[in-house]
């Protein structure tokens, strides 16, 4: 699903233009009524709004913006323009602004994003370590467009699997590694990616052996022999 | 394995105070927790003593904040304003920054030892209202995170009238969603109140205005979760680890071209040298250090003869680098310090927030000059523009992202000029990759095979994989 430029001749971000719409207006706060929210997102998100200390603001409360978006994409797949509507209802904001607190953030996504995210690692200690051919497995494997994986996410030809290069994701030492369904794994060689693929699409666990919790300290579990950290005070028995 | 590794290992002992039973399962859970004497010293804290006391047993311990910039965490706490106003606490557990991964150890094993660090530092700046801002990625530790926080308010560690003391803290998890730049403090403090997370300017301090516009006290994990050992056992006993001026264990992440890479956690000041060739594993078969990032990648990297310091805050400045979160990544001579340069600028460039011009311009254009250089379409000049670029980054923007990424290309080209220039000449050269490669490319001669042919395995050996055509890869993250 490539995007196209909306003005002949200019060129196209294709980091950012995913051909979205807002759905009615973006600057009216929608009615409750109006939206046809599933009650279980409505209580999720007034739940979730609760727990903030600006919840009787004049201002009205948005801290829960975030995590309410993190819902409508729990709920959709994917933050869907009705989806933002129904949690702009919820929230009292505009849909307008929940738009822009999406856009900011990576993991908001604001396309189709298949059933399953591949988020392949392409940073520094990763790329060291192989992640740009780790990526270009998995787009093989998966049947996505490689070029718009390294622009921010390809979903592959059968709308099953997003796979997508990432920034460092906090798991260097399993480098190269992915994250596969929000779940860390590796490290990672293009065969496993061959596996991954299958597994996910029969539905299965992928690769459980490579997962970051089977991980144990890489210093083994040789404890400290110091006197001073096994006295008995406060958390150091 | 390499001599160097052999005689060196060893060399370097873990001393385990915050990841001390993290092995033992049972220790992310309350009662695995508890039964190594968890929860003893917020018991004791809320029954015998007085905020004033805990701040200043930490100021005397000099524990320093272990999130980047080192700032003393008792000093920070001193500087809330006292008074039963409404203030907060955010524990940053955004961990975002290439190389560094401890907090995601520390969450992932011992989640309540920093709980009890939040509650202990909480009571001690009289604060009503705590907040964990987690990156959204860290989904499985979010998870373990709100399990743990769910059985301290089971336990009345959190809530209303905490055991009996009429203290109360609530505490809540909020889950990122993928933005780097949410780890600098005041966008941290946005994103919390539901915005874009856009740096804010300092003055006011977070400690003056901060969260909601009241006083805000925000720490790393590793800092908060130092606590309730500092407050258990005392400053002096914190001291008798470290160095002077950085006193106390450090969980070191190691990473990149590494035998054994992981977190370690070792007393500040060990030789970093001894540390990579003996916890870390030393380099790879056949390989030999190049260079390495001592503090994360927004530290200056430092060359395989700059590594014989002691491993702490004061070290590393010294040497015109930084300690930072604590992350090594390890380059060997495999790696092209260009194209390293290029990726630790492209993910500035894409974290970039966007609101000062140096970082929004500076970043985007770095990445477009080192894309040259590493297509080989450079001239020598190049060099000096990049180098002034990220001379005028530096100190003129709102928050230090520009500067993070100033300074460690500003190093790379400064310290392998050579590298930089033998790659421009190569490229200029033989036209590659650019005119010939694409030319071989086009024609089908070299396809599904870029890298075959002496010409490209020259180039490959020079700056690693040709780069995909077209616009630079914007990745996310
Ligand atoms: C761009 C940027 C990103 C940062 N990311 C983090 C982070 O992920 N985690 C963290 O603890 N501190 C991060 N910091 C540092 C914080 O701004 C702040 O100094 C720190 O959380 C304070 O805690 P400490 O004193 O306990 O270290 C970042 C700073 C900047 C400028
Ligand atoms: S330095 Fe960069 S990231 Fe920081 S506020 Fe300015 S533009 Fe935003
Ligand atoms: S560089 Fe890949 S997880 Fe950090």
């Amino acid at each position: 699903m490539a995007a196209e430029a909306r003005l002949p001749g200019f060129p196209v971000d294709r980091a950012n233009t995913t051909g979205r719409e807002p759905l009615g207006d973006p600057e009216e706060i929608p009615e409750l009524s109006e939206v046809d929210c599933p009650d279980q997102l409505r209580e999720t998100i007034e739940t979730l709004m609760d727990r903030y200390p600006d919840k009787d603001s004049s201002e009205g409360y948005k801290s829960a913006a975030i995590p309410a978006l993190w819902a409508v994409q729990r709920t959709y797949g994917w933050c869907t323009p009705q989806g933002i509507r129904q949690a702009a209802a919820v929230m009292r904001v505009t849909p307008a602004y929940l738009e822009s607190v999406a856009s900011f953030y990576d993991l908001l996504r604001q396309s189709p994003a298949g059933n399953h995210q591949v988020l392949v690692c392409t940073n520094i200690s990763c790329w060291m370590r192989g992640a740009d051919g780790l990526l270009d497995a998995f787009c093989r494997e998966a049947g996505a467009d490689r070029d718009l994986a390294g622009h921010g996410g390809a979903v592959s030809a059968d709308g099953e699997i997003l796979v997508s290069g990432f920034e460092c994701m906090g798991s260097c030492d399993l480098a190269p590694m992915a994250s596969i369904d929000e779940r860390y794994f590796g490290p990672l060689d293009e065969g496993d990616a061959e596996t991954v693929i299958e597994q996910l699409r029969r539905g299965e666990d992928p690769v459980p052996a490579k997962a970051l919790s089977e991980r144990d300290l890489p210093g083994g579990d040789r404890e400290s022999d110091d006197e001073r950290v096994t006295s008995d005070k406060g958390p150091n028995r | 394995m390499s001599g160097e590794t052999v005689d060196r290992a060893g060399a370097v002992k873990e001393t385990r105070v915050l990841l001390r039973h993290a092995q033992d399962p049972a220790m992310a859970t309350i009662d695995g927790y508890r039964s190594y004497g968890g929860y003893e010293t917020l018991e004791r804290t809320l029954r015998d003593q007085e905020p004033d006391e805990i701040v200043n047993e930490l100021e005397d311990s000099g524990l320093r904040g272990r999130g980047g910039a080192g700032f003393p965490m008792g000093k920070k706490v001193s500087f809330l304003p006292r008074g039963s106003q409404a203030k907060y606490l955010c524990c940053n557990a955004d961990e975002s920054e290439p190389g560094a991964f401890k907090d995601r150890e520390l969450i992932q094993r011992n989640p309540h030892q920093l709980i009890e660090g939040i509650v202990i530092s909480a009571f001690s700046g009289e604060i009503g209202h705590a907040f964990i801002f987690i990156r959204g990625e860290y989904d499985q530790q979010a998870d373990i995170l709100d399990r743990a926080v769910a059985e301290a308010y089971e336990a009345g560690y959190l809530g209303r009238n905490i055991l009996g003391s009429g203290y109360d803290l609530e505490l809540v998890v909020h889950r990122g969603a993928g933005a780097y730049i949410c780890g600098e403090e005041t966008a941290l403090l946005d994103a919390l109140e539901g915005k874009r997370g856009n740096p804010r300017l300092k003055p006011p301090f977070p400690a003056v205005q901060g969260l909601y516009g009241g006083p805000t006290l925000i720490n790393n994990v590793e800092t908060l979760s130092n606590v309730p050992h500092v407050v258990a056992n005392g400053a002096e006993w914190f001291r008798s680890f470290g160095t002077e001026q950085s006193p106390g264990t450090k969980v070191v992440s190691i990473s990149g071209c590494v035998g054994r890479p992981g977190n370690y956690e070792v007393e500040l000041g060990v030789n970093l040298r001894d540390f990579v060739f003996s916890l870390g594993g030393g380099m790879l078969e056949g390989r030999e250090l190049k260079a390495l990032y001592p503090g994360g990648s927004s530290s200056p990297v430092l060359t395989a003869d700059e590594i014989d310091l002691p491993y702490s805050f004061e070290a590393m400045a010294e040497a015109g680098s930084m300690l930072g979160s604590g992350s090594i990544i390890v380059a060997d001579d495999s790696v092209s310090i260009p194209h390293m340069a290029l990726r630790t600028a492209r993910f500035y460039h894409h974290e970039s927030c966007g609101k000062c011009s140096p970082c929004r311009e500076g970043t985007n254009w770095t990445v477009k000059m080192l894309e040259r250089v590493v297509r080989g379409e450079a001239t020598p000049m190049d060099l000096d523009i990049i180098s002034s670029v990220q001379q005028n980054i530096i100190g003129h923007c709102l928050c230090v992202l520009g500067d993070s990424m100033a300074m460690p290309v500003g190093a790379m080209v400064k310290k392998y000029r050579e590298e930089f220039e033998q790659v421009i000449a190569a490229g200029a050269m033989q036209g590659f990759p650019g005119e010939a490669g694409r030319e071989a490319q086009a024609d089908g001669s070299a396809a599904g095979d870029p890298d075959a042919g002496p010409e490209a395995a020259e180039r490959v050996r020079l700056v690693g994989r040709p780069l995909p055509e077209g616009p630079q890869e914007v990745t996310h993250g």
